[in-house]
């Protein structure tokens, strides 16, 4: 295969490639660095300094005043439940959750589960740009409020939510703050210690560390209660053998996020937002959708009216590019993405949104293939849709009877 | 990625009779712009003998929803019309060499396409009487629309009835919980069976009932349940008195009641009106409890 043909991987969002580095850096905690960290004997003795060495980089990119507000788990998703189910259990006086429209479904279906329970939860709207209105929400804010959950940045859009400014209000009503940043860390910098922030969820495998890894940030002095409950792992806040070569994996991948923030906030942004400007320039009848203004520097969510997004994805997979969308048949499911009807993109162009997620082993020759084969792809579903005539969209209404 | 068949892939990329069909006399429009579906199926049909002469479709939708319409295409050209309306869906995706259960909807778009194209053929008006729900059981394709249906057209109780009704669950059984929830929802809907919420304000009950005979006490209790019988036999089940033993009452709880996710609430609706008939306190227990309370 030349260069000119090699698959192009924009789909970042939804996994990242492990760096080299970090497998070299994994491989010997599968052979001779095998030990239990909790052993007394000088297998395990070396673990536990590799998982302290480890803590301490994953704090020093998420800017944590101490390395004990690091807990490491299995994954985002576990970070997101053990923090709302935490601050339920220890304030059981308060049964609100408040959250967003456009969490990620880790949020979102935890909490229909709960309301189930018996909690009340308050889900914030979204503007047409998907950004939060605050007046909505300090009027939902109240002194039942366990905890507030909204997203540091969306996975669709990369639209990125206040929450410095959010925290503060919740605490204005002694509610704890949550914020699942898998998309944030590694790509936006992130300071902790300068914010009221009480938890935070990061996902290893969204910046080139391995699946299976995760942590949740817990500042110092917020009130507690662990998910899983066993061995003294985690200062008991998380129980179970830790897996000790994903950590020391995720650990140089905090490294070499920090030394390629700048990068990523300058190179990587600049080939995004000339993809963006590309299809845009060139292909009718499409337009970004999310707050893009005010977004994470790897992410384009473009919207093409009037086709379906899993027909654009096949036919860029054929042509060696990987990309997501928010269309209902990738997923299975009935409905198109939730973002995107949260942010009312009607069905037409809500099927068709085709998100391009880059990271820094992006390259301008593959952002340049891109852009010149993405206008006939679009092209060609057109021509099959009956929503589209010879040249634009058809005068007159295709209204089918609709099931 | 799905795990769409060679045949499928090949519709997709290369599909057969797409475009609009100059001199069409029967047009069909379908499709759920929710599900990301809409298909404009087109037929020439010679007015002689009713033959589809030619045929031809414009489809928004992914890729199995055109590999589908490209064979929907491909199947009924040179057929009569009665002979494509027996085109099943099934008809569909096996000629395409089977499509995933999360897409058989496609195929299921595509013969209604050809009965609405046929009956605007015909003059005649074509009303869509499929709904769809939430995939539930993937190993057989049903939806919650589809299951709850069933569910209430037969009262069904349990998961092993709705497997055996519609299949649904009997394959890896993962869909367990999704098939609960809408045994729940229905019996919520359905039963007539007193609750606690529900007890009717009987106005002609003294507050402080006058004191009953051993014999009139078990009267009275026979008479309340007497009285709640046909309300639960509307709903297929029934309850019988086991054993009156002072403050404690032992039914068995019978047909559609047993194993109802609503047994405990009928239970205690019971419970109220019996402590209403009789101006005392009592408990309702299940006789399995009889000799344990």
């Amino acid at each position: 295969m030349s260069m000119s043909d090699a698959p192009i991987y924009l789909d970042n969002n939804a996994t990242t490639a492990c760096d080299p580095a970090v497998v070299r850096a994994m491989l010997p905690f599968f052979t001779e660095q095998f030990g239990n960290p909790s052993s007394m004997h000088s297998f395990g003795n070396k673990v536990g300094f590799a998982l302290k060495e480890a803590r301490a980089k994953v704090q020093t990119l998420l800017g944590a005043e101490h390395e004990s507000e690091i807990i490491f788990t299995s994954c985002g998703t576990e970070s997101d439940s053990t923090a709302i189910l935490s601050a339920l259990k220890a304030q059981p006086e308060r049964n609100q959750i408040i959250t967003t429209v456009v969490e990620h479904p880790a949020i979102l279906t935890l909490c229909e589960y709960l309301e189930k329970e018996g909690y009340a939860v308050t889900r914030l709207s979204v503007d047409k740009r998907g950004r939060l209105d605050m007046d909505e929400y300090k009027s939902a804010l109240s002194p039942r409020t366990a905890i507030v959950s909204a997203m540091w940045a969306n996975n669709e859009t990369g639209t990125i939510f206040p929450v410095e400014q959010m925290v503060e209000m919740a605490h204005t009503v002694g509610a704890q703050f949550h914020t699942d940043a898998v998309q944030a860390v590694g790509k936006i910098a992130i300071d902790l210690k300068k914010t009221q922030i009480d938890m935070l969820s990061l996902s290893g495998h969204k910046l080139h560390a391995p699946k299976g890894v995760g942590v949740l940030y817990l500042k110092r002095g917020t009130r507690y209660r662990p998910l899983l409950r066993g061995g003294h792992q985690e200062r008991s806040r998380r129980a179970g053998t830790e897996n000790a070569a994903s950590i020391v994996g995720l650990g140089v991948a905090a490294e070499l996020a920090m030394q390629h923030m700048a990068f990523e906030n300058t190179e990587v942004k600049r080939l995004r937002d000339k993809l963006e400007a590309g299809i845009l320039a060139t292909v009718p009848n499409c337009f970004p959708t999310g707050d893009v203004t005010n977004r994470l520097p790897n992410t384009s969510n473009i919207a093409f009216e009037f086709i379906e997004g899993e027909a654009i994805l096949l036919l860029l997979n054929k042509a060696g590019i990987a990309a997501s969308s928010g269309s209902a048949c990738t997923s299975g499911s009935l409905e198109p993405s939730h973002v995107m009807r949260a942010m009312g993109i009607p069905y037409t162009a809500a099927h068709g949104t085709t998100r391009f997620s880059l990271s820094r082993y992006n390259t301008e020759a593959e952002i340049d293939r891109v852009i010149a084969a993405v206008p006939a792809i679009i092209a060609q579903l057109r021509k099959l849709s009956p929503y589209w005539g010879e040249n634009g969209p058809k005068e007159e209404t295709f209204a089918p009877a609709y099931a | 990625m799905w795990d769409y068949s060679e045949k499928v892939r090949e519709h997709f990329f290369n599909p057969r009779n797409a475009g609009v069909l100059e001199g069409a006399n029967g047009v069909g429009d379908v499709g759920s712009i929710k599900c990301g579906d809409a298909l404009r199926l087109m037929l020439k049909v010679d007015p002689d003998n009713e033959t589809i002469l030619d045929a031809s479709f414009q489809t928004f939708g992914c890729g199995s929803a055109i590999a589908s319409s490209s064979a929907l295409t491909e199947i009924i050209k040179g057929k009569t019309l009665d002979e494509a309306l027996k085109v099943s869906n099934q008809e569909i995706a096996d000629w395409l060499d089977g499509l995933p259960p999360e897409k058989m909807h496609c195929s299921v778009m595509g013969r209604e396409a050809l009965q609405a194209a046929i009956a605007n053929y015909r003059g005649e008006e074509w009303k869509d009487d499929h709904e769809e729900g939430a995939l539930i059981c993937k190993c057989f394709a049903i939806d919650a629309v589809m299951i709850e249906d069933v569910v209430r057209a037969n009262g069904l109780t349990t998961v092993e009835q709705v497997a055996n009704y519609t299949k649904a669950g009997g394959g890896c059984a993962s869909c367990h919980e999704g098939i609960e929830e809408i045994l729940a929802k229905v019996a919520k809907d359905v039963c007539t069976a007193p609750t606690a919420e529900t007890k009717p304000t009987p106005a002609d009950v003294p507050v402080t009932a006058p004191k009953l005979t051993s014999f009139q006490r078990m009267r009275k209790i026979e008479e309340t349940i007497e009285s709640i019988r046909p309300m639960l036999q509307r709903d297929h089940g029934d309850i019988e008195i086991v054993e009156i033993d002072g403050k404690n009452i032992y039914v068995n709880l019978k047909g559609a009641c047993v194993g109802c996710m609503m047994e405990a609430a009928t239970l205690n609706g019971i419970q109220t009106q019996l402590v209403e008939a009789l101006g005392e306190f009592v408990r309702l227990l299940p006789a399995s409890m009889l000799g344990r309370a």
